[in-house]
């Protein structure tokens, strides 16, 4: 049981980092991106290639995924995304699915559709069990140390909208970007450094998370669902309220996949649907968000 | 004059509280058959929120409506059309897809009860054509009626606002700032309309412009910051010395600042 | 003085071309047999990508999930032709009732919330009955499909033949009943009340539409008309997969209206014509990279901005002056 709420929790953690760049996407630029996958794949292929053709250790994967797709996101925001702020919500999916579409068919054309694998470091193999019988707590390495860095990294998050400058102007621009350009804040710069940083975090997640959601072309489709679950319940006002939903749903997957096994990811779709119809503003959000 | 018998829209101890802000506190209304009733206000005092309230876009925390005696206070906002309370906006909200002339035939459609008809053609009544056409005509909309919505000039789109309300054939009507915005020039068109507008059917006017005020109203309510200040006839509320503190510096001038402020 | 009520009326008359397209569709079978298949095909998802333009383009309702009530039609019909009885037209209108209801239900998630509520709820939807599909597969063939569908004769008389030259007819003829019916819908007053709650929701109900009651309604006729055209799918081809359900059938259908034009019927058809073609050009050249090419088409498209570049009436000064049909 208790195994069952840790998996739960390192699931749900990896799913918030992956997804919190989403949540600050469209909440900031307003702009649905469901392409935001492949920032993940992206990463997770290329810390396979970096550890397989390049002898470069896991942990050192994890920072160079985060800076690399961090820096393509940069470049496509500036690029392509930039033109796309201002068009209706539809066009926006569309021209992300295409996206989407594109990065798909090009990692199956130049590395095959075969399931990718990360060959973990001796350290982080292994599990702890505390406690016996039906209360046991099974710890995975692995994923005690996704906890650990997710954890980190949220703090950090946390630290960074709420202490700096950078984290004040950032708010202010969710808030109101006219208001925001109108103090002198470089709402087109913020709009960069977020998209790239959440890409990048997206890349970080991917790195990390290659382990436990496997890899391989169709990942960025596979799992759109979730990242867009963790947004929509979560809200895209506030950190807090995607890790939550994130949480909630790491949880409840790996719990529905172990007691009701033949439904499967039929109790997630089910749920999100629920508590969609009841808060269409997502559970989380505050009076006021989006 | 006077009497519960004449009043054909009564709001009693409204109040909308939206988190910790109260923007309606504790307001009565009372609309006479056949009146010219102003609620005037600085901006923010809770006008549009009140109209928001009567047709049920907003539902009150606590307070009472009824219209022609019914209790509307829980009724869903397109059945009070149905019963002939009818509101324009302050911003336009028109279908900019549309035509002017389609949008009044759908108005008039509906109106007719033709709303769910699925398989004549929308025009297919000549009475809806016609009726439709009358409109188009009253509100010199004619030789735009053809064109699609979103490219007519602001004051033909603020006619076609007013136009559409009229359509619904409304027994009880909610003007919100009817000319706000509009130009000097196109506001004689639309001033000469509200006048003319019959004289069974109970006018609700929300109006900063103090010369259309005091021109058209029989009968004025005060809101400020979402309270009732007071009520009256014109003379009443001209002479009234809290009323006058209230617009120090508003003055009876027209005020276009107001055009594009939502008072909430 | 104008005349108000001929306007009104010209937008809903026929156009000489329109008699054209149809009698050259219907005459396509005959003239050019070994393409007849394709014909059948392209004559279903058009009738797909109709239903769709529905709440999308009519109503402005985002669904990313239309495939739900197609696959779900599909397997509808192939049930019933191997469990019940195989004739096509009573399996087809078991289908289009039961669809229709699915999406009289499923209405109900799409009444509240912003459009990306909309999207993920119709999304989910979609997904939901893809695991149920896949789970239940005692009943559905799971992974493998619904297999060894044989159907009777249409109405009777008209046996399938090995070319789908009746496929075809079958599939157009449906297509045309329920063109026909979506026609008179979309130029009526309730056609209007609907791209009147897409344009303003909030002046609609002011002026005594009730918009809830129009989208629950709109919902189920277009999933009703969707799931015809999934049960066409089964009953032509004699087979159900999963792949009905699957998030490319709804992709590609938003793909379909954005080429064709979303709120006109025709663009659904043409979005149909020019997807099939071009998936069965495309597919020769590059078999597996299929997906690469419409990721590039959309992203394509959606940055040079689909108004302006897929709506060839408003390319001389559309003020009014075309009219669509």
């Amino acid at each position: 049981m208790l195994t069952i709420l840790f998996d739960g929790i390192a699931y749900g953690m990896l799913l918030f980092v992956l997804a919190v760049g989403l949540a600050v996407t469209l909440g900031l630029m307003n702009f649905i991106n469901l392409a935001h996958g492949a920032f993940a794949m992206a990463g997770g292929y290329l810390t396979v290639f970096a550890m397989q053709k390049l002898g470069i250790p896991f942990l050192l994967c994890l920072p160079l995924a985060f800076i690399v797709v961090g820096a393509v996101g940069a470049l496509l925001e500036r690029t392509l995304y930039r033109p796309m702020y201002a068009k209706p919500h539809l066009d926006q999916v569309l021209f992300s699915i295409g996206l989407a579409f594109m990065a798909v068919a090009a990692v199956d054309f130049f590395v095959g559709s075969s399931q990718q694998n990360i060959q973990l470091p001796e350290w982080l193999r292994g599990r702890t069990e505390i406690g016996d019988g039906a209360l046991m707590l099974g710890m995975g390495h692995y994923r005690l140390f996704i906890i650990a860095i997710c954890a980190l990294l949220t703090v950090v998050l946390q630290l960074i909208l709420s202490k700096t400058s950078f984290g004040a102007r950032l708010r202010a621009a969710v808030d109101d970007p006219r208001v925001a350009a109108g103090l002198g804040i470089n709402v087109n710069v913020v709009f960069l450094l977020t998209f790239a940083v959440g890409s990048g975090l997206a890349g970080l997640g991917g790195a990390l998370g290659a382990e436990i959601l496997g890899l391989d072309p169709t990942f960025p489709l596979k799992y759109m669902i979730y990242f867009l679950i963790v947004v929509s319940v979560g809200g895209t006002s506030s950190i807090t309220g995607p890790l939550l939903a994130a949480l909630l749903l790491g949880i409840a997957d790996v719990a529905g996949k172990y007691f009701i096994p033949k439904m499967g990811a039929f109790t997630v779709y089910l749920l999100m649907i629920l508590i969609l119809m009841w808060r269409p503003q997502g559970l989380f959000t505050r009076k006021g968000g989006r | 004059m006077t009497g519960a018998k004449d009043s054909v829209l009564s709001a009693s101890g409204l109040v909308m509280r939206f988190g910790g802000i109260t923007a309606t506190n504790n307001v009565s209304l009372e609309l006479r058959r056949g009146a010219r009733h102003a609620l005037i206000g600085p901006n923010g005092a809770g006008k549009t929120t009140l109209i928001n309230l009567l047709t049920g876009v907003l539902t009150p925390t606590a307070g009472t409506i009824v219209l022609e005696g019914e209790d509307i206070t829980r009724l869903a906002p397109h059945r009070r059309v149905a019963r002939g309370m009818v509101r324009t906006f302050q911003i336009n909200q028109l279908f900019d897809s549309m035509t002017p002339l389609e949008t009044l035939a759908l108005v008039v459609s509906q109106q007719a009860g033709l709303g769910a008809q699925w398989w004549k053609p929308l025009g297919a009544s000549s009475q809806v054509a016609e009726r439709a056409g009358q409109l188009l005509e009253h509100f010199r909309l004619g030789d735009v009626a053809r064109q699609q919505t979103r490219h007519l000039a602001y004051g033909k789109r603020r006619l076609l606002e007013i136009a559409i309300a009229l359509a619904c054939e409304p027994r009880v009507l909610l003007l919100d700032e009817p000319v706000a915005g509009v130009p000097a020039g196109e506001r004689e068109e639309l001033l000469e309309t509200v006048a003319a507008l019959p004289a069974d059917v109970s006018v609700l006017l929300i109006e900063h412009d103090m010369d259309l005020v005091f021109s058209f109203a029989d009968r004025m309510t005060v809101l400020v910051n979402g309270t009732l200040l007071t009520e009256g006839n014109p003379d009443e509320i001209a002479n009234d010395p809290r009323v006058k503190e209230v617009y120090l510096g508003h003055g009876a001038v027209e005020s276009e600042a107001q055009g594009g402020a939502a008072n909430v | 003085m104008m005349d108000f009520q001929s306007t009104l009326l010209a937008k809903a008359r026929w156009r000489p071309w329109e008699f054209v397209v149809w009698l050259a569709a219907f005459a396509l079978p005959l003239l050019w047999p070994s393409r007849a298949l394709m014909v059948n095909e392209i004559a279903i998802v058009a009738l797909f990508a109709m239903s769709l333009d529905l709440i999308l383009g009519y109503t402005g309702i985002v669904s990313l999930g239309h495939a739900a009530f197609f696959g779900f039609g599909a397997y509808v019909a192939a049930l019933f032709a191997k469990l019940v009885m195989p004739d096509p037209t009573v399996g087809l209108v078991v289908a289009i009732v039961l669809s229709g209801l699915l999406g009289a239900v499923a209405s109900v998630t799409i009444l509240r919330g912003t459009d990306l509520t909309r999207l993920m709820v119709t999304l989910g939807t979609a997904l939901l009955l893809l695991e149920l599909a896949n789970k239940l597969d005692w009943l559905t063939g799971g992974a493998d499909g619904l297999q060894g569908v044989t159907m009777g004769p249409v109405l009777g008389f008209f046996d399938f033949d090995l070319y789908g030259r009746v496929a075809a007819w079958y599939s157009l003829a449906v297509m045309l009943l329920l063109f026909l019916f979506m026609r008179r819908l979309v130029h009526s007053p309730f056609g209007a009340t609907l791209k009147a709650v897409r344009d303003n929701r909030l002046r609609a109900m002011a002026i005594g539409i009730p918009v809830m009651s129009r989208l629950s309604v709109i919902y189920t006729v277009a999933a009703a008309i969707a799931g015809a055209a999934g049960a066409l799918l089964a009953q032509t081809t004699g087979f159900a997969s999963l792949d009905v359900l699957a998030f490319d059938r709804s992709a590609d259908l938003v793909v379909m209206l954005v080429i064709g034009g979303v709120g006109w019927l025709y663009g659904g058809i043409v979005g149909a014509i020019i997807f099939k073609v071009l998936q069965d050009t495309l597919s020769t050249v590059t078999p597996q990279y299929w997906m690469f090419w419409i990721g590039l088409i959309l992203v394509l498209l959606m940055l040079i901005g689909r108004d302006r570049l897929f709506k060839p009436w408003t390319w001389f000064g559309g003020a009014g002056k075309a009219v669509k049909p």
